[in-house]
């Protein structure tokens, strides 16, 4: 099979992309997606706040996610469901396998990587002790409570202050589940303020900073886990442990974007970002392969994925018509107080938009992007933190062809 | 007074510090729009909550569909509309808006399906 445009992963990003595709003029567009349904994360995030950026309204992510199916469907875009895909090659033939086609082989002239993300585990952060049933991912326990009608358990201990696994605090409490405390092994959140707010404060559940589990108990069924406070190198403290007898604990302690696929088309991953190295036109150091969302840098809000996804597919449908797009000249570096930026080489030649993170949160501060010492942008915040992703949209002709570009914070 | 708020309105979630006389608010600084006013107002007279959950589905694809209400709630409402929703069950298919319970609990506010689920095919 032969296909212009082929989209792996149907979530909010594939969803998004599929549909600027179309709307740009490229007929031949095919989306796969491994799940039964599309949808992608935002058929488990019942909670409301999707889309007050896009639609000016405060929607579940069911809602959200279907807003664009059905213009899927209105649009006759094709895609397959429960098909998995299994490699991508530089050359840009996909293997996949289907329940319904078997095995499947897809040469593409443009690949949209749109596969999202995935938990860090309690492997990832090797906690020691027993290794009981009861400790799950934030993302694992939401969706057995809000696609399986399975509840999790009734004592519990939340390790991280993510956004999911704040949502899940008071997911929770509302089924009836006894949340004793939120344990953050930095000191300040990890999630956005208002999820501290309205999940946590308004239900009385402690947060504790400079926090984290040091042991796990139980044979069977997890009976508690020990916590300790943690100094500035966030080393835990001794003498400072103490028990909490729970029957479950639910880690919400960072995604990792997932790009087992992109690595096996010869993909370059940024060390930072987990992601993938891109120009402003969201192209992959391999021409023809492109890719936007989560599983390009893990963002804060469903709004802002659909937006760049959308961006990505706007510079495909562009490739597809004239051939070719070059990779630009000028490194971006994340300079002073921040942690990564997308994208990492610009041309400049058209407008586009610079994503950040800042290390810590800050108070007062400008966002500074230069090159060769001159300031091309420049925007004052009254706050950054890292929970938050900060973007700085830079217009055409600012930059010269030569020399990093530098994003600071101070 | 002082009082520290953080706005749950938008993503933004102002930091928002008021000088307050009992319901009455004296000054404010720290939002960025007006509806940091309005929050804040709403907070010191009248707090109100959005809620989701889900409601059983016999016969459907999945076993669940998610549910919200259409406006907010008081916030000491919350655990009664939650006891009112897990009373409901629902047969598919259910699509998206359609209505759970009406007007739940008198509060000016409708539980809706936010969940296409379609029946299973036999």
């Amino acid at each position: 099979m032969i296909c212009q445009a082929v989209i792996i992963g149907g979530g909010p990003a594939g969803l998004a992309a599929a549909l600027r595709l179309k709307e740009c003029g490229i007929e031949d567009i095919l989306i796969l997606e491994r799940e039964p349904t599309l949808g992608g994360i935002l058929r488990q995030c019942i909670h409301d706040g999707f889309g007050l950026v896009r639609f000016k309204k405060s929607l579940s992510g069911p809602e959200y996610a279907q807003r664009f199916i059905d213009e899927i469907e209105v649009a006759g875009i094709k895609y397959l469901t429960e098909c998995t895909v299994i490699d991508v090659t530089e050359d840009k033939i996909i293997t996949a396998v289907s329940k319904h086609h078997g095995y499947l082989e897809i040469k593409a002239k443009a690949v949209l990587l749109t596969m999202g993300c995935r938990e860090r585990t309690r492997g990832a952060l090797a906690i020691p002790g027993t290794r009981p049933a009861g400790v799950y991912t934030a993302g694992v326990a939401q969706s057995y409570i809000n696609l399986q009608d399975v509840m999790v358990g009734k004592e519990i201990v939340i390790l991280g202050s993510g956004d999911i696994g704040l949502i899940m605090a008071r997911r929770l409490t509302l089924e009836g589940a006894h949340v004793k405390g939120v344990y953050e092994i930095l000191p300040y959140p990890s999630g956005l303020p208002r999820n501290i707010e309205q999940c946590l404060n308004d239900y009385d559940i402690p947060l504790h900073l400079s926090h984290t589990v040091v042991d796990i108990h139980g044979q069977k069924r997890l009976k508690g886990v020990t916590v300790a406070r943690c100094d500035e190198s966030l080393r835990p403290i001794e003498g400072t442990e103490s028990f909490i007898a729970c029957d479950t604990l639910i880690l919400s302690v960072g995604l990792i974007p997932e790009n087992e696929l992109s690595l096996s088309a010869g993909v370059k991953l940024d060390s930072r970002t987990r992601g993938a190295f891109v120009d402003e036109y969201y192209q992959t150091n391999v021409e023809g392969i492109f890719a936007a969302g989560n599983v390009l840098h893990v963002h804060d809000l469903v709004d802002f994925v659909s937006l760049e996804a959308e961006e990505m597919a706007a510079h495909v449908a562009s490739y597809l018509k004239s051939g070719s797009t070059s990779l630009g000249n000028v490194s971006v570096v994340a300079g002073q107080n921040v942690g990564h930026v997308i994208p990492q080489k610009v041309c400049g030649d058209s407008d586009f938009t610079l994503s950040l993170r800042v290390r810590q949160p800050m108070k007062n501060v400008s966002i500074v992007v230069a090159q060769n010492g001159q300031v091309v942008f420049q925007k004052k915040m009254r706050k950054a933190i890292p929970a938050e992703m900060i973007q700085a949209k830079i217009k055409a002709g600012k930059l010269k062809p030569e020399g990093d570009l530098e994003v600071t914070v101070q | 007074m002082k009082r520290m708020f953080t706005c749950i309105i938008c993503p933004n979630g102002c930091d928002i510090e008021a000088e307050i006389d009992g319901q009455k608010i004296l000054s404010l600084t720290g939002h960025l729009c007006a509806k940091g006013v309005d929050y804040v107002t709403q907070e010191l007279t009248d707090p109100r909550r959005t809620i989701a959950s889900s409601v059983k589905v016999t016969g459907g694809t999945l076993p669940l569909t998610s549910v919200r209400v259409t406006n907010s709630i008081p916030k000491d409402m919350i655990f009664h509309v939650m006891n009112e929703i897990n009373k409901r069950t629902l047969e598919a298919p259910v699509s998206i808006g359609q209505v759970v319970i009406a007007n739940v609990l008198n509060l000016n506010s409708d539980v809706i399906v936010t969940k296409n689920v379609p029946a299973i095919r036999d």
